[in-house]
């Protein structure tokens, strides 16, 4: 234990199997910063944290974290994670995982537990590419650029995922980067302490085959690219104005947030009715 | 206890509420939403949660979830939702939770006839998911047995912590017949083992002498990981051959040990056997009128009706088999349990009896069929 | 430096008197954004090559250290943190 984080750690599994400059290894720092904060607050108590993840670079926070974690099928950790929650209500259920797999092929169950209200918090963590097979092109990535499944340049428009879950009107969703961590750490602590379906798409860097197949060296130069087009803008009045564009601007911020019943207080006080 | 006059569905239903069951996740998909439909009323009476999901991948993914935070789980579905499944069934053989998996088999491929009866999911309910393993597939052919065998399947799914597919079809599942319904304290129930030293509440998948391990859930803070790739006892990652073979040969072997546990049939006219009928489900019914009328003809038939079709019983299959001069294995599909049949006899003396029918085959039907073989 | 667990664990530490940076020599991965970071410039990449096989980063103007903890936030790999000096 040499690092103050370290006891949130595996430590017989680190140091980590993520690249050199990996944004999963940033958002990992933060998210066990917020859980930390929330911990010496009094209000969250780490032993009830359950951390399911998907197939992906993102999915593999499982094997690092010390908290009870699970690496489930790919777009698949948003139903097991509502199967844990509805069985165990008194656990803090948060979902990690990549943009292809909760956007792409776990998108329907996104959709479905951002407008039921499930009472997780769900990080998508954004490179805008499929990194761990290789660097296939993914719902995300940015229309015109090079991926080894779009060698020509992709001719698809990428979605909006944060507009996308705002316009399911859940209780809370915010856009983060990891160009401002302590940002990413304070919509982190918000999110776990609301109730209801609390949601985080997270720009991320991917240096090794996203940054590498676009043309940039390193790490800091990405991270360079990343910060001139992050925009933070608050609750904006439509969701025009939560913009995703890699020339022009990615606007982070948080989108709503609103106290709306969950899902478990619905279906429990539903099922006592009886 | 009490009893009921109602469908093989609603007995199916109230057969889990008797076992335990507290979450049930589903998708309507003739013909068994019934279940669905009759658990989302009862099972909050009981203490349990219905959630009626937004697919079938959505349900069984829910219930491998909620296994693994403690809770006996199950869906129900029909052959199309099943297919679906497929990933999902893969995940609760490799973490090891115990799920049941109710498929009420219609007619296929594909969307088939929605409402009619096939049984064209013996190979589906054994081999659908990718990879190595084995599993348990029980065959109720009334009411009753869909009240008995679901009891039976989370008996099974919890002593040996994997999924249980129960096979019944349309015509099961939606004729009405006396059940006589038991209360949990009537009947013998199987929750999943718990660890015993402090220290091995950490290893969620740590081998005992049975092959099944103690199960810690997710939620109780011992910081364990539930592992879908090749891992060790506790969960980590490890992609070499003697840990991956390993596991995967006790993922095997943990159901093969206890066939003596599971293997269940039925034998009609078993003592002096002539011609043997092999037959399951909501055929077997029909067989067994057959049985019934040719043994008034004098001619020596005998009914052999497996409970459970993977494993089979095939110690009593084997001696039967040997004393018949023609074995007929009549199923309401092209041919599928005969493959199986044939395997285990070792004979020539095997004749596949597919007979493909919307509604369950009558025994004159079937007569009509099998006599050109005599 | 030792840890609990009783394996030696290299780590530099240096210290203004005010702040202290401590870098965990065996799990940096010279990715560099430390140092991009850093508003001070207090950080390099050095020639000493880790058990990894990259070159560690090193608090080379420990003396610029303003204690900000950017690089403590942005390390992907826990390699770096920053203590502020008891009196």
């Amino acid at each position: 234990m040499i690092h103050p984080l370290d006891k949130y750690l595996r430590l017989d599994r680190i140091p980590h199997l993520w690249c050199s400059g990996c944004g999963n290894g940033i958002i990992l720092s933060a998210l066990l910063r917020a859980i930390d904060e929330l911990a010496n607050e009094g209000v969250l108590d780490p032993r009830k944290v359950v951390l399911i993840a998907g197939i992906g670079c993102a999915g593999r926070i499982a094997f690092y974290i010390n908290f009870d974690t699970a690496h489930v099928l790919h777009g698949r950790a948003i139903p097991f994670a509502m199967g844990v929650k509805l069985a165990n209500p008194s656990a803090k259920v948060i979902v990690y995982g990549g943009d292809g797999d909760l956007a792409g092929i776990g998108g329907n169950h996104l959709i479905h537990a951002a407008r039921r209200n499930l009472d997780i918090t769900v990080l998508m963590v954004n490179n805008f590419v499929y990194a761990l097979t290789g660097g296939q092109v993914a719902p995300t990535t940015p229309k015109g650029v090079y991926t080894t499944t779009t060698p020509r340049g992709n001719p698809e428009n990428p979605v909006n995922v944060a507009q996308l879950v705002t316009a399911c009107r859940p209780n809370y969703v915010a856009r983060a980067s990891v160009t401002h961590p302590i940002l990413l750490k304070n919509h982190i602590k918000k999110a776990l302490m609301k109730e209801g379906f609390s949601f985080i798409e997270i720009i991320s860097l991917c240096p090794e085959v996203f940054g590498r197949h676009i043309g940039f060296k390193s790490a800091p130069e990405l991270y360079e690219r990343l910060r001139k087009i992050i925009k933070v803008r608050n609750f904006p009045k439509s969701l025009d104005e939560i913009v995703f564009d890699w020339e022009r601007e990615i606007t982070i911020g948080e989108f709503i947030d609103e106290n709306k019943p969950g899902f478990i207080r619905s279906i429990l006080g539903v099922s006592r009715e009886t | 206890m009490r009893v009921e006059f109602i469908t093989g569905n609603i007995a199916i239903a109230e057969g889990a509420i008797t076992a335990g069951l507290k979450l049930f996740a589903g998708y309507p998909i003739s013909p068994s939403s019934e279940i669905l439909e009759h658990l989302s009323m009862e099972l909050p009476k009981h203490g349990g949660i219905v959630v009626q999901t937004e697919d079938e991948l959505a349900a069984i993914n829910v219930i491998v979830g909620a296994s693994w935070a403690g809770l006996k789980a199950m869906t129900a579905t029909s052959g199309p939702g099943l297919s679906l499944m497929a990933e999902g069934i893969g995940l609760a053989v490799m973490t090891e939770a115990p799920i049941v998996i109710v498929d009420v088999m219609r007619a296929g491929p594909s969307t088939g006839v929605a409402t009619k009866v096939g049984q064209g999911d013996v190979m589906q309910a054994r081999w659908l998911s990718h990879g190595s393993y084995e599993l348990v597939v029980l065959a109720p052919w009334n009411a009753q047995e869909c009240f008995d065998l679901m009891i039976k399947a989370f008996n099974i799914s919890e002593r040996l912590r994997i999924p249980v597919i129960v096979l019944t079809d349309a015509v099961i599942g939606h004729t009405r017949e006396k059940v006589i319904v038991k209360e949990p304290h009537e009947v013998k129930i199987i929750s999943r083992k718990r660890p015993k030293n402090p220290e091995d509440y950490r290893k969620p998948f740590k081998v005992e002498n049975d092959l099944v391990p103690p199960m810690t859930f997710l939620g109780e803070g011992y910081g364990i990981l539930v592992e879908s790739l090749t891992h060790d006892e506790r969960g980590y990652y490890r992609p070499n051959t003697a840990t991956h073979a390993m596991l995967v040969k006790r993922l095997v072997e943990k159901v093969r040990r206890h066939k003596n546990f599971i293997a269940d049939s039925a034998v009609y006219f078993g003592d002096d056997v002539d011609i043997l009928f092999i037959a399951f489900g909501s055929t077997a019914r029909s067989v067994y009128d057959l049985v019934h009328d040719l043994r008034r003809k004098g001619i020596k038939a005998c009914l052999f009706r497996p409970k459970t079709l993977w494993p089979l019983d095939t110690s009593k299959l084997i001696l039967l088999g040997r004393k018949a001069r023609k074995v007929f294995v009549v199923e309401n599909n092209t041919g599928q349990l005969v493959y199986e049949v044939e395997r285990i006899l070792k004979t020539d003396n095997v004749i596949s009896i597919p007979l493909i029918s919307l509604e369950a085959p009558s025994s004159n039907e079937i007569w009509e069929v099998v006599r050109e073989w005599l | 430096m030792l840890a609990i667990s009783g394996e030696v664990i290299n780590v530099i530490s240096k210290d203004n008197g005010r702040f202290r940076v401590n870098i965990i020599i065996d799990r940096c991965k010279e990715c560099g954004l430390c140092v991009y970071v850093c508003p001070r410039r207090v950080l390099r990449i050095s020639n000493r090559i880790n058990k990894l096989g990259y070159r560690t980063v090193e608090p080379a103007h420990i003396e610029r250290c303003i204690g900000c903890r950017s690089c403590e936030y942005v390390c992907p790999d826990f390699a770096i943190f920053i203590e502020v000096v008891k009196k």
